[in-house]
């Protein structure tokens, strides 16, 4: 049976698409980024153990050469996060369609939709693919619209084979400099413009997420860019911009400082300058 | 006398409160001077040592606690004994209103209820433009929050989607004043999208209104129909509530000494004895206070039989933390499936044992039960059956621990849901979980965005801005910014330092 690793599962969050919506968080991506606020998310277990040791609840186990969690026992110490040498997490469950559509009931008067994130949920193509259909054909689940977040580094073949049963996408857009792009998520970018413009002309693009960083990727260059790949789209695209912050953060990112809304507001203003008018700055600043 | 005189002089030289503030708690020394209604000992050793609670409504009842008059009734007839000629247009109609609500009495004195405004206004809208209709409101609006600056005092919207109740949100949200206070009903079967829409959005805005789960209002009353008033408490139109007493249940716990000695003995002896308050207290009114000889009963603005007692309960958070430890359970009160259950156990008995307990002078002769939401002195007692402060978990989780309560409390029962601000980029979540609270059973929605300047504390409205002006010592126009000041305090609400009056919920002078 289709399985995903899931890190962590909401039923509560605004912030993930519109309304209230269930959020699913798949392990594993495909991008290294600097500024990632869950770096524990990227990797996926290979089960080396190394772990072990510093659960000082044991928690964690090796049975026959998988680890395995046990959540009764966890204290939240997140010391097994911190040795990890692959950002992996071991505190991850093995879900099938089933098992999310049974929460999804359990909540559904509260929610809207649901949304998978990650990590990367587009690496668990198949998966997503079969969440969906599934809560298309339920006749008690039917309403819930379901919205991916992603980095955008999916090919069309891909596309065309999750969009059908998609009601919106959001995209993250790191930066429009290539080089930029690279040094900030080891990957290109030209896959993931490729991608905001077959979501967009499916008419699925629900928003672009620009997180932005002082210094790193809000230059007068960069925005212009932006501003450019946006209006080639539509005016009206909405873009949120979300704040660099240092909580979580691992890395080279965090020499960057966090970005204020002092700023934010003058890339907001820069923006609408261009003529984009959908502009979602963020409600607070931590 | 000389503490008394003490106690008096203190008011009159007040530096806070205004000169209406001293009035009222001058009458309420005076009257407090009086002996208390005649109870036996042990009632009046619990009320002593406050397991049961008379509110501090004063000792000699000579007015309801919550009159909800029939404001229909004036604007059809007009009122010979206040000389009022039947009203013909908008304005005579908002005129009368204002009018009548001097004449509507209530424990603190300001008016709890204010009328069902759209239904009351809406048949002299016909040749009204919306320019016109909306400049009338904001007016009106003024006028109550300045001369009635009450955060109890109570308007009720809907469920119908009409000019009168887009026009009220709009100036509400717009004004951003503590008073009124303001309750749209919300029924599916009538209530539009776009209107739920807007009052959310308003609640995003200022965390006002309250929306009320019509359906299950309706069952509970009679053809008159209900009001919901002051904070959260649902009573019966051209009636309302002669008193409310309360057991605080962390009280009755601290003397138990298992769960079963709890729940087979305790409660129901404790229990017995807040009826027996409540008695003494009915009685006085009664049969003795002569308050039933009014123009409101002759002018049938209100009708001496349909007063009901609200049954008050709280600190139930406490209580099952107690029993839980007595019954060496670790689980805690909002978090735990099975101190969940103690709770949801304490509401159904205490629903049943306030049904068959029949008063006398009480419409339908028995009390209705009531999540009491607190005043401003209660320390280390988590209002009606809410999740202690600080403590709450994620607001879809918060609501199913405490839905399954809500059908035992038929005179109101209400939770705070604190919302993060993010909620702000995203309103369709705010009526989402509106709509979610209902279709779980709640009978009350109510929300604070977090960093909204007005909040709720317990149940009314407060502007932070205020208390902070408070702290500086500069005294409050309204009478609930010094009672959110000093709720704040005592309940760490938001561990800000108080201050000084209050209404129906500080109701004594210098705690
Ligand atoms: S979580 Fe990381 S450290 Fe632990 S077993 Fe998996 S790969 Fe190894
Ligand atoms: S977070 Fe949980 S699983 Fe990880 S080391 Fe700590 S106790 Fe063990």
């Amino acid at each position: 049976m289709l399985r995903a690793t899931v890190n962590k599962i909401l039923t509560y969050s605004v912030v993930d698409g519109p309304g209230n919506r269930m959020v699913i968080f798949l392990q594993g991506c495909n991008f290294a980024c600097a500024a990632c606020h869950n770096p524990y998310t990227i990797g996926v277990c290979d089960d080396c153990g190394d772990c072990l040791p510093v659960c000082e609840p044991k928690a964690l186990t090796l049975q026959s050469g998988k680890i395995t969690f046990d959540a009764t026992l966890c204290t939240d110490c997140d010391n097994c996060l911190g040795i990890c040498p692959i950002s992996a997490s071991p505190m991850v469950q093995q879900m099938n369609v089933d098992d999310i559509l049974e929460i999804a009931r359990k909540h559904h008067p509260f929610l809207t939709g649901i949304t998978v994130s990650g990590g990367e949920a587009t690496l668990q193509l198949k998966f997503i693919t079969a969440l969906f259909t599934a809560i298309k054909a339920d006749p008690d689940l039917s309403n819930l619209t379901c919205f991916i977040d992603t980095n955008g580094h999916l090919g069309p073949k891909g596309w065309s084979q999750i969009l059908p049963v998609t009601d919106g996408v959001m995209m993250d857009v790191k930066a429009l400099d290539p080089t930029l792009h690279r040094t900030l998520t080891g990957q290109g970018n030209a896959k993931l413009l490729r991608a905001a413009r077959i979501v967009f002309d499916a008419g699925k693009l629900y928003e672009l997420r620009f997180m932005a960083a002082p210094d790193v990727n809000d230059t007068e260059k960069e925005i212009t860019a932006l501003a450019d790949f946006a209006l080639s789209l539509s005016p009206q695209i909405r873009i949120r911009i979300n704040a660099f912050q240092l909580h979580g953060v691992k890395g080279k990112a965090r020499d960057w400082n966090a970005m204020d809304k002092a700023r934010v507001d003058q890339i907001t203003t820069r923006l609408n300058a261009f003529g984009l008018q959908n502009i979602v700055t963020p409600a607070m600043y931590l | 006398m000389k503490k008394t005189f003490k106690t008096l002089r203190a008011i009159t030289n007040d530096k806070t409160l205004s000169f209406n503030q001293k009035a009222r708690y001058l009458s309420l020394e005076a009257e407090n001077m009086l002996p208390y209604p005649d109870l036996d000992a042990e009632t009046a050793q619990a009320l002593d040592q406050r397991v049961i609670c008379d509110m501090y409504e004063g000792h000699a009842p000579y007015k309801p606690r919550y009159v909800l008059p029939d404001f229909a009734v004036v604007l059809k007839n007009g009122s010979e004994y206040l000389e009022l000629p039947i009203p013909q247009t908008l304005d005579e109609a908002i005129n009368t209103l204002m009018i009548a609500y001097h004449h509507t009495p209530s424990v603190t004195g300001m008016p709890v209820y204010i009328g069902q405004l759209d239904d009351l206004l809406l048949p002299f809208c016909d040749h009204i433009s919306d320019d016109a209709l909306y400049r009338k409101i904001k007016l009106f609006w003024r006028y109550l929050d300045r001369v009635l600056p009450d955060a109890f005092m109570h308007a009720n919207i809907g469920p119908s989607d009409n000019r009168v109740a887009r026009t009220i949100l709009r100036v509400d949200a717009e004004l951003k004043q503590i008073a009124p206070n303001l309750t749209f009903f919300y029924d599916p079967d009538i209530t539009s999208d776009e209107i739920l829409d807007i009052a959310t959005a308003n609640i995003v805005e200022c965390s006002k209104p309250h929306i009320g789960n019509h359906p299950v209002h309706v069952k509970n009353f009679d053809e008159r129909g209900y009001g919901i008033v002051s904070c959260y408490n649902v009573l019966p139109i051209a009636g309302g509530a002669s008193t409310l007493t309360r057991v605080n249940l962390k009280e009755v716990a601290k003397r138990a000494d298992s769960v079963d000695h709890f729940f087979d003995t305790l409660l129901p002896h404790y229990m017995e004895l807040n009826f027996k308050l409540t008695e003494a207290r009915v009685d006085y009114l009664f049969n003795h206070s002569n308050f039933f000889d009014s123009f409101l009963v002759t002018e049938g603005w209100i009708d001496r039989d349909r007063f009901t007692v609200m049954y008050g309960i709280y600190a139930m958070a406490e209580a099952v933390n107690i029993l839980q430890d007595l019954a060496g359970n670790k689980g805690c009160y909002g978090h735990d499936d099975a101190a969940n259950q103690i709770g949801y156990r304490m509401s159904a008995m205490m629903e049943e044992i306030v049904a068959n307990r029949p008063l006398e002078n009480v419409w339908r002769g028995h009390a209705m039960l009531h999540a009491q939401a607190g005043i401003s002195i209660d320390d280390g007692a988590t209002p009606g059956v809410r999740i202690p402060y600080g403590t709450e978990p994620d607001p879809v989780t918060h609501i199913q621990a405490l839905a399954p309560h809500h059908k035992h409390y038929a005179s109101g029962i209400s939770e705070i849901l604190t919302i993060d601000e993010t909620i702000k980029n995203n309103p369709a979540a705010m009526t989402q979980l509106c709509k979610g609270a209902f279709a779980s059973g709640f009978h009350e929605f109510t929300a604070n965005v977090a960093s909204n300047d007005l909040v709720r504390v317990t149940g009314y409205m407060i502007r932070l801005s205020d208390v902070a002006k408070f702290q500086a010592c500069e005294g409050s126009r309204t009478n609930t910014t010094a009672l959110g000041a000093e709720a704040a305090q005592n309940t760490g609400i938001l561990n800000r330092k108080p201050r000084v009056v209050g209404n129906e919920l500080a109701p004594r002078y210098g705690q």
